[in-house]
Parts: C-alpha cells; structure tokens; sequence
C-alpha cells in the first residue's frame, strides 16, 4: 500500500517486518531517525523478540552485531559518515568472520571539516572491507533493498551495507509501497546461521591465521563476492516476480539504446541526471544513464556491457579520492578500457546537484570543454585565492579555516 | 582437659586439592573432570599466568553453567597463543573479534542468546588489561553502564606483552617497559598515572566486582561462582605475572602473584552493587622489596646506587592499599 | 557443519602441537626422606603412616607402622621421639605430636583387637633371642615375620625387660605393655622366662638355634663409694624400680634423696613421692641446662613436688644426713669442688647414675669382643662372633628403648642374610627432605595439640597414667599436622598450576605423572609443590 512516509521511517518499518533480533543503536546524523523509530517498536513490543541496544559508540554498535550474529541472532544496525569511520575495524572484522550483518549507512560526508550532508565519502571508505554495498536510488528502492539484503547477506554469509543518501532519501516524505509482514515473511526465510557459538558445538571462531592462509581465506572472500554478482540479480528478479516491483540488481540502465554518452552515477543524483538527460534527449542529443545499485561487488560485465561502443561516459560521483580523482570512475574505468572517460565530482558535502549545472556540463562534454576530471559548481575564486596565499606564506594554517574567512569576507573583486 | 573439636584439613585451604575433603568441596581445579578450557599444546609463554588464570577462571564458570558457557576474547596474548591457524585450544565455544571490542562483542552474544531464549547459556568476555583497561575500555564501560549479562575477566599482566612489552594503562609506577625504558633521571614508568578499573567498574554500581590472583585458586573459583550467581554486568580482575615481560623466573608466576597480594601492591577484595563486601586479608605481610626484586623490570630500583626513595614511594602505595581496603587481618578475624 | 577455511577451527586441534619441545628442563617426582623418619631410631616410616591416619584409617595407619615397629602403644608413651626434634614442622610453628599419634594409633589397635601379620612361611631355621626387653621382643617380632623359629629367653618371670622393670607404670600402664608383648608372642615365639642364660654357647646348642640375638639390656645399676653409716639406706634406682615393679617396694621413709641427673633419677623421684616419700629431692652436680634427663620429665617431675640440689654432689649419708658439697661449673660446664658443704636430711639415698651390662654368660664364647662394658657390633648388628648378633643396652648406643627396637629389627633382618647366606642390600637411602625444599604457604596454621595430663594431685598418690592418650579428633587433627616432606600426598597443586595442563591426575593413592608431549618446564609445579617431591632435572639433549 503506497504511503507517503518519511524515508527513515519507510527504512525502520520495512527492516522491523524483517524480524530483526538485535538492533544497536548510536545517533548520528541523518541515520537516527530510522534507529529511532525502530527503538519505539521494541520498546513498545510490536517488534518483538528483538533487543534494542543503545549502545555507547558506532564502534560498538558494529561489535555488538557481530557478537549477536556469531551467537546466531539476526542483526541489523545503521550509521553515517564519523560513526562508519569510527566502526570501521568492526566493520571489517564482520565481513571477514562473514557475518551477515545487515547495515543502513545514510550516507553523508567526513569532516574535517565536520559537515553533515550528504555525499558518499562514507561508502567509499569502507568499500575494501568486504562489505556488499548496495545503493538506492529512491526510498522505494531503499526500503526493498533492505528486505533482499537479508536475504543475500544470510545465503552468502556475507554483510550488506543498503547505501541512501542522508537528508535527500533518510528526510524525504514521499510515496513508498513497503511490503507487509506476510510478504516479507514469504521473502525471507528466517536466518539460518552458518557457524554458531554454541555450547553442544564448541568451536573457535576468528583464528589468528597466518601467511600460510591468508591469501586463500581473501580469496574465498571475493570469490563470495562474485557469488554475490549472481544471487543479487537472481533475488531482484524474484522480488520483482513476487511483489512486481523492480528493485536492486546489479545496474540500472536509463535510455541506454542509442546513446553516445552515457552518464554513471550511483544513488539519488540519478533522478536529477535522468531529467537532466531528458531535457537534452528531447533537443536531439544522444544521451543515457547507467545507474550502479551494486557498487561491491562491482559488477564489471553488467558495465562493461553497457557502455561498449559509447563515444563518451560521463561519471558523476558524490566522492572522490583525493590525489587520484574518481573512484566510481576509477571501477568504471577498469570496466570499459579506452573510451574517453570524464570523472565529475559533484555534490560533496551535500552540495545540490542542480539540473542547471549538470546540463552546463554535458553541455561541456558534448563540446568536449570537459576535463577528465572535473568538479561540478567548483568555486574557482576561493580556490585560487588560498593557493596564492598558500604560496606566499609557508605555514598557512588550516586552509578550511581560510576558506571559510575568505568566503566570509566582503570582497571588491566579488562586490 | 577441655578439648575442642578442630576442623583442620592440612593444606585444604591453600593447596588446589585436599584428599581429605569430599568432591564438592574441593576446587574445580582439582578434579579430573574439569573442562580443561583451554587446551594443552596453545603457545603461551613457559610459566604463563594469562594461561593459567585463564582456565581458572573458566573451568569455574564451565562448572557453575554446567557447561553452558560461551567466551568472547579480546585480541592480545591469550587470543594469538590459543588459536593459531589450524590449532585452537578452546574447548569451549568462543569467540575473538578485535583488540577493543570484547566487552562490545559479549554483549551481542548476550542478547541474542536472551533473544533465542537461550537464558541458560551464560557469556563471558575476556582480555588483558590493554584490552580492559586502555582500548577496549570504551565497550567496557558502555557494557558495565546497560548493565548486560556478561562477566567480563580482566587478565592483568601490566602491559602490552603480545605486542612486545609496551606500557599501558595498568602498567605499575617505575616499572620498566619497552616505552618506559629504565633510562634517565626517573627510569621506568611514571608515578600518578593508571587506571583502577576495579574501582571505575564499581563506580557503574554493577552487581559484582572482585579482584584476585592466580595465586589463590580458591578465591578466584568462589568469586567466580559468586559473579555467576548474578545477572547483569560482572567484572573479575585477576592478576596474572608475565614471566616474560615482568623478567621473573617462569616458575616464579604463582609466587610473584602471591607476593602482589602479601605486600598489599595488589588488593584482593570483592565488592557488590559498588560497595566492597569482602577483602581477602594479608596472610604473611611481606616488604614490597620482597616482590620487586623477583622482576627485572624493577631491577633499576636496587644494586648500586639503587633507589631508595622510590621504593619507599611504592611501599608507600601498598601501604595506602592495605589501609584503604583494611588488608591486615585484626584480632577479630581470626 | 560446514565452517569456514581457517577462521573458524575445531576443538582439540591444538593437542597436535607438542609444545614439550620447547623444554629445556624438565620436572620429575621424587620421594625424598623425611626428617622423622630419619630421625626415628626404630626405622619407622612416620609421615608413611602419617599420611594414612590424616585420612582417618587408622588401621593402615597401624599396619603401616608396624611395619617396623611392633609397639607403638609403648613407644607412644616412653619414646623421646627423636622425629618430633627433627620435624621441619618446628619451623613453622611446632613438631607434629607424632608421638601422641603413635599412641593413639597402638590403643587403638589395642582397643580393637588389631593382629600383628601373620608370620612368614617356616625357613626351617631357630634364633635364640636371649633378652625380652624392647630389642629381644622387636628381634622375636621381625624374625617370625621372615619366617624364622624364635626362641626367646629371659631371667625375669615376666617378658619386658626394662619397659617392665625400669619404666614406671604411671609412665607405661602395664595393661598397655602386656597387650603389646602378647600379640608378638602369639605369632609363635617360644618363651621361657625364669631363665637366666650362663653360657651363651652352651644355651645355643641346648636351643639348636642357628643364630643368637643377645639383648640382655644394662640391668646393673652403677654404684659409687659414698662413706655411709650403718644405719643409712641407700639402694641403686635399678634395683629400686625393679622392685617396684614387681610389687614389692622397699622401705624408704618419707624423705629420699635421688642422686644422679638422668630420666632413672628422675623416674626414681616420682616413684619414690607415689610410695608416700614428702621430700622427694635430686641431687645433681651440674644445672638444669646440663641435666641429661629429657625436660619433659623434668618438669613433670617438679610438677609433682619433686625438688633438686642443682650443682652438689653427695659426699656422705651418716645418721639421716646427707652432707652435699656445692660445686661450681668451670667455663667448659665441667662442675668442680667449691669446698663449701650443706646438710640435707634425709631417710635413703637413691643412686641413678647410670647402668652397666652383665655379660658374664660371654664368657665361653671368646670370638665376641666387648669393649668398654659393651659388645661390639658391626653391619646388621652382628658381633665379631658369627652367627651371634647383639642389640639393645648392650651394644653401643643412646640406650633407649626406640633405639632398642630399631636394633632389635636390623639384628633380625642381619640375622636373616646370614641364615640365608646372603649379604643384605641396604635399602636406598632417599636424600634428606630438608626445610627449604618446602613450600609451607600451602601448609594452613595449626598449633599442636596438648596431650591432657593427670591433674597434679592424683598424680602424687598412685602410679596411674600421668599423661592421657588424644582424642580421635585431636589425633586427627595431630595427624593433619604432618607436612608430608619429601613425600606426596596428593594435594593436587602441580595438577592445577600447570599452565599447560601436562600433569595427569592418576587417581586416589596413584599419584599423578607428567605429560612430557606438553610439559614445557615452566618449573611452576616444582616451586608450587607443598613437600618439596617434584625436581627439575636437566632435559636429555
């Protein structure tokens, strides 16, 4: 039944019909409002069995899910930016003890500068760890997605990170249709550990193993990620069959048939993109839009079969690695080989990603003004004049903190 | 010619068994049967007192749960001689994430046990103390403040031996370490650092909190059995020499943990819901010079010229340890 | 179940890694010789049997002793327990009271009938033991349990030697001596009493005996020349004491002076304040540090109004006088004449000052050498004389009865090899369980139990027993006392502080073993072992 539901409550509710056992708890923005809601369910016994913990740090909210799934409960908690970062050894731990924790990460910048909205920095971080992360395009998606990622996290073993853009999808009030209990119920089996720590059972969990073992135990691990490649399609289809909804799977291809550019992005962007696209599809010019759901695993052949034969992708990313550029467009890159590739790093920090500025660069691309990589609505100004004064005074100081007096500062050359 | 009738039971009090007393009464230590936890063939160290304080601590626990039992460990020592690939020495369930999680990881293991209605399976967390009391204090706390299911047992060993000797936050004033090296106007560790984890675990006002050596088999097994008899957050403290790290002779750990004891550097007392319930009295006061130079690590205080001064200063911390806690046994306790 | 590669292991797995390699010393168990049992002159293995009556069996207990020692109800009332000196347990607090335990184990066994075991099967040889005291009646004991005939012989209508005629019974209760010697003679031996032996030779062909074990004891009281009048009484203590034993006390009046400083003088004064004496005084040359009587009785003795004259010497007794002259001690604690004279009134003089041997019946056997008063004995107590073996009083020795019965047991075991033409193997001798080898923390702190004693005025009129037998509850306790030195006893401390579980609990009475596979010679046992019975021994490379 479609409801108009703020997204972070469309999250709580659809992992609540999940049948979570223990939930871990630590605020951080824009993640709490779906803790918060799922607290009330315990609390007020509609969840039930289920153990709500608030917990004293993201460090251990990570810990204590990977305790409760080693011991065989299913578990589920969500985090952002800092509180990914702060967890992040757990994190890791929990993908190599192939735990099949379920996590909601909203996602939102890293400071310093501290800075609470939304980009994908976050994601990117951990994208090594292990972890399959998947990304949402719409609060619908976000919301099936968690009720698949149980199910590929448990079949695999394997824990799913469900990635939504903070404040853009977690605040959002819009239309969602979340599956009811019977149909999750039909979905989702219930979990199944693969090991438990169990008294009639006694065994070691989390050996110290050495160079004798441990490139095969990475190994086997992205060799589950690959599997991965294959359920995360499979399930989508099966949801789709059984709900008729499409939802998930590896990519998301946007008026893709003729197109001799193809924009690549991951996320919410892509609505923008995509009416972006239709406004200049509509003035004659060839454009389509590949959407990744699955950015780990990376499905390489779903892209590389997208973009064959495209005179021109255009990677538009919420992040970027610094000293390198794209990281999206890096994946890209090893996905489609020689053709021309263009990384734009846009929306950091929760910068809007204005229809006005995309189409100014495709506009760029098309008349191929556009660098390989470039930074969509960069302040040039600010930037040139903290590079001059970096130049002049050799110690300069934080140069956030100058940004910010030079952005403060009423200026003649701007006035 | 009045004669009373005198339990005595020769060495029954001390020694870890007793022919004479019946099955029950004797330690869990003493019995063929017991679990054995952790297993022969691990690689701890020749007179390991982690090692051993570790199955002390947990064939008591295995014996209270009737087996019921799951452990958490925290990296370090006990987690690296124990499970090197292919070889565990665990014969019970158990579990190792990472160097500050343990407290964290245990309480998951809890409440998914209490979700599974798996009430009777009980869950203890284990570490050293740089896994206590320095990184992995953090979950600590949080678990000591919900209050979970969880007895959380410190091994005490006064630094980061698995790493190579390095202080922590539990490492004694002078002590010598690989980061407070026996060099410079005051040679070893500093005074007036540390953290008492004991008393900070009371200050949460969790059920139960006890201190004890390997030393005194029969005191860590009764504290165990205590700490089990209750739910929620429990903290067992116990001291465990590193022959390795402390330079004492590998067949000096029960000794040295003894002499901590005697000499009042390390109290043993037990305290419920905050406040203290029990010490174990001093039995034969010692000098704390007795238990210094048995280490190397304090080999700096002594010889020529030595320092005199700062061994009065640790006299003196013993001193303060034996009156605030009342370690001297009066009249009336015997 | 299906666990994952490497992370996730199985219990048991590391029992493949042998970390026994690592070893550079390793630890065995010994059994090392304790104090008491070293100390002990009748051989007896004390913490042995110890170790049974800390358990409460006390019948293992008996029969552990008896082992050596076939009576423990009268060496638990008149041994000096040499053990109690020797025990490490002084250093703690106090001596074991084994010699109150000892007791108590013999009236047990007293009390409920216990039989000494049975004889050996016949050897188809004949011993003449000639002496039934403490030596001739432990000899008689140890020859039938190796299976020899035994003929015993002695001058006395009752068996007992000195225990009987030298003792007192307010110290040995008759009752107590008559069970012990007869569950000895029941295991056969052949008594004639009423039979003083002339010729020992003679004696022997008369017996057919292939060997002799003479044990005739030191019955003669030694005299000195003390210028007396016609009137006055003086008598020796031997003779005195003999006397009463038989019922038949002299006359001695009511104030007797015992002369000499050993426990004769001082059994010679009590006895002598039980027959009704009011002054009942020693007389002694030296002081009391000097006094070679044992400050046990010493101080019962005073106890019971029993006065001294430290530092005098008798020099007449004429008219119930005495006339003492005051010695002085040089700074070598020899007395010597000061010149200055005291009177002491006085009814008889009573001489203890030490006994000699009768050994005229040697006069036909001229292989045996006697020297200084006494027979030379050698390895196993044989004389120079084959075939003829010596023990007790006669042969050189402290002259006690443990002593006694100790030589009464190596004479019969002697006697046994050479009747077997055998040379006997000395048994190994474990090294000595020392003070230092303990680790006495595990030892909880317990003084000794008192053993009761008679209150003092009952004690001043009859010859009942002064000094009282513990209760089951103090002997065990007593028992529990023992440290157990050198010897395990199986307290388990080696099993639980082991960090790599390498000891192996055997069970009740098995002892433990070490698993050497795991055993990496941290040495924790070794240090931790209460009674010093595990030692860390160089690893064979």
């Amino acid at each position: 039944m479609l409801r108009q539901i703020e997204g972070s409550h469309a999250i709580a509710e659809s992992v609540a019909r999940c049948r979570p056992e223990v939930v871990c708890a630590y605020p951080i923005s824009p993640q709490t409002h779906i803790i918060e809601a799922i607290g009330v369910m315990v609390k007020e016994g509609t969840l039930a069995p289920c153990e709500f913990i608030n917990v004293e740090s993201e460090f251990a909210a990570m810990s204590v899910s990977i305790g409760a799934s080693a011991a065989g409960a299913r578990a589920y908690t969500a985090t952002a930016s800092q509180g990914l970062l702060f967890m992040i050894e757990a994190v890791y731990n929990a993908a190599g003890l192939g735990l099949p924790i379920v996590m909601t990460l909203a996602n939102r910048a890293i400071g310093a500068p501290i800075n609470i909205w939304n980009d994908h920095s976050d994601a990117m971080a951990v994208r090594d760890s292990g972890w399959i992360q998947l990304f949402a395009e719409t609060n619908q998606e976000a919301a099936d997605l968690h009720v698949q990622a149980f199910r590929l996290a448990e079949e695999l073993s394997v824990p799913v990170m469900v990635c939504m853009d903070g404040f853009i999808l977690t605040h959002a009030v819009e239309g969602v249709d979340l599956l009811d209990q019977e149909q999750v119920d039909r979905f989702l089996p219930p979990y199944e550990p693969r090991q438990v720590l169990d008294p009639e059972d006694p065994v070691s969990i989390g050996a110290m193993v050495g160079p004798e073992a441990f490139e095969e135990v990475r190994y086997l691990a992205h060799l589950r990620q690959l599997d991965a490649l294959d359920r995360i399609p499979e399930i989508a289809a099966e949801f789709s069959e059984m709900f008729g909804r499409d939802s998930g799977g590896l990519v998301r291809p946007y008026r893709l048939e003729d197109a001799e550019t193809v924009i690549v992005a991951m996320g919410s962007v892509l609505g923008t993109i995509k009416d972006a696209v239709d406004e200049r599809r509509d003035a004659g010019e060839r454009l389509g839009v590949l959407g990744i759901t699955s950015f780990r695993p990376f499905p390489l052949e779903a892209v590389r079969q997208a973009l064959a034969g495209r005179e021109r992708v255009v990677v538009v990313e919420k992040a970027f690695s610094l000293g390198m550029g794209g990281v999206l467009a890096t994946d890209v890159a090893m996905a489609i080989g020689t053709t021309t590739l263009h990384t734009v790093v846009a929306g950091l920090g929760g910068r809007p990603i204005t229809r006005t500025a995309l189409l100014d660069m495709l506009e760029r691309a098309r008349t191929g003004r556009l660098a390989t990589l470039s930074f969509l609505d960069l302040d040039e100004g600010v930037i040139a004049r903290e590079r001059a004064r970096m130049a002049t005074v050799r110690r300069s100081g934080p140069f956030a903190e100058n940004v910010l007096r030079d952005l403060g500062r009423p200026r003649e050359d701007q006035a | 010619m009045s004669e009373t009738r005198v339990h005595f039971y020769q060495v029954g009090s001390f020694a870890v068994g007793n022919r004479l007393l019946s099955a029950d009464e004797r330690t869990v230590q003493s019995d063929r049967r017991r679990t054995n936890s952790i297993d022969s063939g691990h690689r701890a160290c020749q007179g390991c007192g982690e090692a051993l304080g570790a199955r002390y601590a947990l064939d008591a626990a295995m014996r209270v749960t009737s087996g019921q039992l799951v452990a958490v460990n925290a990296t370090g020592c006990l987690e690296v001689f124990s499970t090197p690939f292919p070889e565990t020495s665990w014969q019970i369930p158990w579990l190792h994430s990472l160097f500050g999680n343990a407290p964290a990881v245990a309480t998951g293991v809890a409440a998914a046990l209490r979700v599974k209605g798996r009430d009777q399976v009980r869950v203890v967390g284990q570490a050293g103390d740089g896994g206590t009391v320095d990184i992995g204090f953090g979950t600590l706390s949080g678990m000591f403040e919900r209050n979970d299911d969880v007895l959380f047992v410190c091994y005490d060993n006064e630094g980061y031996m698995n790493t190579g000797v390095q202080r922590s936050a539990a490492t004694p004033p002078t002590a010598r370490t690989a980061t407070t090296d026996a060099v410079g106007p005051e040679p070893g560790n500093a005074f007036g650092q540390g953290k008492d984890v004991p008393r900070i675990a009371m200050a949460h006002g969790i059920p139960y909190v006890a201190t004890a050596t390997v030393a005194d088999l029969h005191d860590l097994e009764r504290k165990v059995e205590r700490a089990m008899s209750f739910h929620g957050a429990r903290y067992l403290h116990v001291f465990v020499p590193c022959p390795l790290g402390w330079g004492a002779a590998s067949s000096e750990t029960i000794h040295v943990a003894r002499l901590a004891k005697e000499t009042g550097i390390f109290p043993v007392y037990e305290a419920e819901y905050g406040e203290v319930t029990g010490v174990t009295k001093i039995r034969r006061q010692a000098p704390v010079t007795e238990y210094l130079r048995l280490q190397r690590r304090y080999a700096h205080l002594f010889g020529h010229p030595g320092r005199p001064d700062v061994v009065a200063r640790l006299q003196a911390m013993a001193d303060a340890n034996i009156a605030r806690y009342g370690l001297l046994a009066t009249e009336e306790d015997e | 179940m299906d666990r994952p590669f490497a992370i996730t292991l199985d219990v048991g797995t590391s029992r493949a890694n042998h970390t026994g390699s690592w070893r550079i010393e390793r630890p065995v168990y010994v059994d090392r010789l304790p104090p008491c049992n070293d100390a002990c002159p009748a051989g007896e293995n004390i913490q042995g049997w110890l170790y049974h009556a800390e358990s409460g069996d006390y019948e293992a207990a008996w029969r552990t002793l008896v082992q050596e020692n076939p009576l423990p109800a009268v060496m638990g009332r008149v041994c000096f327990h040499p053990c109690e000196t020797a025990c490490n347990r002084v250093q703690v607090d106090e001596a074991v009271g084994i010699n109150a335990v000892e007791r108590f184990l013999g009236d047990t066994a007293i009390e409920r009938g216990w039989s000494l075991p049975a004889p050996g099967p016949d050897t188809g040889h004949t011993v003449l033991v000639v002496g039934a005291g403490p030596a001739g009646l432990s000899a008689a004991y140890h020859l039938r349990r190796l299976g020899h005939a035994v003929r015993l012989v002695d001058s006395s209508p009752r068996l007992g030697g000195m225990l009987r005629y030298g003792i007192p019974a307010y110290r040995l209760p008759r009752t107590v001596l008559d069970a012990e010697i007869d569950r000895i003679v029941a295991l056969g031996v052949q008594v004639a009493t009423e039979h003083p032996v002339l010729d020992i030779e003679a004696e022997q062909r008369a017996w057919g005996a292939d060997a002799v074990f003479l044990a005739v004891g030191a019955q003669l009281g030694k005299r000195v020349h003390i210028p007396a009048g016609d009137s006055t009484k003086v008598v020796d203590a031997v003779s005195f004491l003999h006397q009463v034993a038989d019922d038949d006390p002299p006359l001695l009046g009511r104030r007797v002076v015992v002369y000499g400083g050993g426990d004769t003088a001082m059994d010679a004064a009590r006895t002598a304040r039980r027959l009704g004496a009011t002054d009942a005084v020693i007389v002694y040359r030296r002081n009391r540090d000097k006094m070679p009587a044992h400050p046990e009785e010493v101080e019962q003795a005073l106890g019971e109004g029993v006065t001294v004259r430290w530092l005098s010497t008798v020099e007449r007794f004429e008219g119930g006088r005495l006339v003492l002259e005051r010695m002085r001690l040089t700074p070598d604690g020899l007395p010597e004449p000061t010149g200055e004279y005291d009177e002491l009134d006085a009814d008889a003089l009573v001489l203890a000052l030490g006994q000699d041997t009768d050994l005229s019946l040697l006069e036909g056997a001229g292989a045996v050498t006697v020297s200084n008063g006494v027979v030379e004995v050698g390895h196993q107590m044989m004389t120079t004389q084959p075939g003829i073996f010596a023990g007790g009083d006669v042969a050189p020795s402290e002259r006690t009865a443990t002593v006694a019965v100790g030589h009464g047991k190596h004479a019969a075991r002697g006697i046994d090899a050479y009747l077997r033409a055998e040379t006997p193997a000395r048994p190994e001798r474990h090294a000595l369980a020392s003070f230092d080898r303990l680790n006495t923390w595990y030892y909880a702190d317990a003084p000794r139990t008192r053993r009761p004693e008679l209150e003092l005025v009952r004690r001043q009129t009859n010859f009942e027993e002064v000094v009282r037998g513990l209760t089951e509850d103090n002997a065990l306790f007593e028992a529990r006392r023992c440290l157990s030195c050198g010897n395990c006893f199986e307290c388990d401390n080696c099993f639980g502080v082991c960090p790599d579980n390498a000891v192996i609990k055997l069970g009740p009475g098995e002892r433990y073993a070490f698993n050497y596979d795991f055993c990496k010679g941290c040495g924790i046992c070794a240090r931790e072992c209460p009674c010093g019975a595990i030692e860390m021994v160089p690893e064979r490379i």
